[in-house]
């Protein structure tokens, strides 16, 4: 089953000549009060996907701006059931495709057939899961695909043509490249290679191709051009909004 | 059976950026460990370096107060003080083979770090330990080992600062080097291959056991007992009994203060399944999948997690798992001083603990052997502090 509405989200920003951009928030950031707030702001500033964290205690693929994040969101009470019961409550305010984004455990024990079908009704468009590589992914995926979510397929500088073809003939939404063999995390500079790593991903995937892990600012952009179909960005805007600031502030620079 | 597991549990849970190393190691596994090259080197070190064969000592004083035969498997007196320096030799020598410069581990009593440092300085790699911050403070004897041998000791400050934190940090770093760095894992536990990998240098402690135990009584033994925590001293030991239809089979998990409710490290008795460092496998956990802290008086033992093979063993039936507590443990600690002028581990005090709390239910003049994984000079601390806490 092919699920289109995130990939048509990216297709949309790119054929208006434009990076679709991916803004990524851990549910229950900055406090459970302003969350839904800031979502409907990211979303009212130009986010095409909005991506939501869902916390976990031993966050492994994540840096210390996100977990610290995460684990302050999950002091104050955050679970599965709060994230999905508030998006849908608002989800017919965002315009944005929506996908959630965390680790396995979580959504294992909320059982992933009913995390399939509440993912669903809450209007979540895809799922991107940290831990969860291709071997043990499939029947989730399908899964999933019967709920009309994405798995969206995870990979890096390191995974091979073959990988990368593996988890093309089933991934769905977009790819998600991640720019460094490292954790979440704004870095001030991109390696080198990524070039040869994302033309390879534009060449094997079918579906649009976004960067995330390390991008802090659209500048580091420039040099990629043609490559990137949309950008992820999650610390710099956690950090961001730790300050004080406004989210509409922050996509003012990326817009 | 699916690739990499044990029945329902194990797998390989990581990021796909971590798939091309455990991949690459697989590959290695399946190369040089066969190889006469590695089998010769790897034979030597542990009859040389680490000082294989350990000994099977039978213990004639607590045998007459407990009215079953103990015997002890000592590791203790492994170089270093445990068993862990069989692993870490055995993947010191294959990442030498595999061409890389460096290694990274974690540890949480620091016996693992202490057997990596060890194994590094002696292959001459460079050498990197995660060690949750409690866990430094805590094993502070240890940490000035490791860095004497030339290692680096990062503390955890992250999360509940013990063990699984240093797993959390070891892999995230593991991440970001992996060209050329091996992540020296210290239990048989994590995502496939470490488990097997794990259990091929650990295994060396049950086939010792077995051999040596034939020639000392020329039969089987009644029971093995052996501590389990991540549970790779365990299951080096239970590896060679497991088709011995006849042994009985016991692992012993840290029940904590074993008041009802109390934080332990007994997933196996206390846990439910779930998906932590890479694997199924039973786990300490909420009902929303958030990871639980874990607590023993023993830091080897202080994880909320375990092995997929263990958890295999106990879904099929072949081991039982029973648990002991802090008081328990320390009990035991103390009898074997006293009794046997051993110093053991408080890891392996659990093991040594159950054989005795279980005294009544073992036959008269059975042969037990317990693994005795580790010494427990680096408890001493700890143990006084608990006598203090507790006035004894």
């Amino acid at each position: 089953m092919i699920i289109t509405t995130l990939a048509d989200k990216i297709n949309d920003a790119n054929a208006k000549g434009r990076t679709a951009l991916i803004p990524f928030l851990p549910g229950g950031y900055p406090d459970k009060e302003k969350f839904w707030k800031e979502i409907l702001e990211l979303d009212a500033n130009g986010a095409d996907i909005i991506e939501i964290g869902m916390p976990f205690s031993d966050p492994v693929a994540d840096g210390p701006v996100v977990e610290a994040a995460s684990l302050k969101c999950l002091d104050a009470g955050v679970n599965l059931k709060w994230i999905l019961e508030g998006l849908a409550k608002v989800r017919s305010q965002i315009n944005a495709g929506i996908v959630l984004m965390g680790y396995y455990n979580p959504v294992l024990q909320y059982g992933l057939e009913k995390f399939a079908k509440d993912a669903n009704s809450a209007g979540v468009n895809g799922l991107i899961i940290a831990d969860l590589p291709y071997e043990e992914g499939v029947e989730f995926r399908d899964l999933l695909a019967k709920n009309e979510v994405a798995l969206v397929p995870l990979v890096g500088l390191n995974t091979s043509p073959e990988r990368m073809k593996l988890y093309a003939d089933g991934g769905n939404g977009f790819c998600y490249f991640v720019s460094v063999l490292g954790t979440t995390g704004d870095r001030d500079s991109l390696p080198e290679e990524i070039k040869v790593g994302l033309k390879q991903a534009k060449e094997i995937f079918n579906i649009p191709v976004a960067l995330g892990f390390g991008l802090k600012h659209p500048s580091q952009l420039i040099q990629l051009e043609g490559l990137v179909d949309a950008a992820v960005f999650g610390s710099a805007l956690i950090r961001h909004l730790g300050d004080g600031k406004s989210c509409a502030e922050f996509m003012k620079v990326w817009k | 059976m699916k690739r990499g597991y044990f029945g329902d549990f194990g797998g390989q849970f990581v990021p796909e950026l971590l798939m091309p190393p455990l991949l690459e190691l697989e590959e290695a596994m399946g190369k040089i460990l066969k190889s006469a090259e590695f089998q010769q080197e790897f034979t030597s070190l542990l009859k040389n370096f680490v000082g294989r064969p350990t000994a099977l000592t039978y213990c004639a004083n607590l045998s007459r107060e407990l009215g079953f035969n103990l015997w002890l498997k000592r590791e203790d007196l492994a170089h270093t003080g445990a068993h862990k320096i069989n692993n870490t030799v055995g993947q010191a020598l294959l990442t030498k083979m595999m061409g890389k410069p460096r290694m990274i581990a974690e540890t949480g009593a620091g016996q693992h770090g202490v057997a990596t440092a060890t194994a590094a300085a002696l292959l001459d790699l460079e050498c990197e330990i995660y060690m949750g911050a409690v866990d430094v403070k805590r094993q502070s004897h240890n940490v000035r080992r490791m860095e004497l041998f030339g290692a680096k000791c990062i503390p955890v400050e992250s999360g509940t600062q013990t063990l699984k934190d240093a797993i959390n940090a070891a892999l995230r770093m593991w991440i970001a080097n992996q060209r050329t760095t091996h992540y020296c894992f210290g239990t048989a536990a994590g995502p496939h291959p470490f488990p097997l990998l794990v259990r091929e240098f650990q295994s060396i402690i049950g086939r010792e056991a077995k051999q040596q135990f034939k020639e000392r009584t020329g039969e089987m033994p009644y029971m093995v007992v052996a501590c389990v925590g991540g549970g790779s001293n365990a299951i080096g030991m239970f590896h060679e009994f497991v088709s011995e239809e006849s042994v009985k089979i016991v692992g012993v998990e840290a029940a904590g203060t074993g008041e009802p409710g109390c934080f332990n490290s007994a997933p196996i008795n206390l846990g439910t399944p779930g998906v932590l460092h890479g694997a199924h496998s039973l786990l300490l956990q909420s009902e929303d999948g958030q990871i639980l802290p874990s607590h023993s008086i023993s830091a080897g033992l202080d994880y909320p997690g375990v092995g997929p093979e263990h958890v295999h063993l106990h879904a099929s039936g072949r081991v039982q798992y029973g648990m002991v507590n802090d008081s328990q443990a320390i009990n035991a600690f103390k009898m074997l001083c006293h009794n046997e002028g051993i110093l053991p581990a408080l890891e392996s005090s659990h093991a040594v603990a159950w054989a005795i709390e279980n005294k009544d239910s073992i036959p008269k003049g059975a042969n037990v052997i317990v693994n005795l994984s580790g010494r427990g000079d680096k408890d001493m601390d700890i143990f006084e502090d608990y006598l203090k806490q507790h006035g004894k």
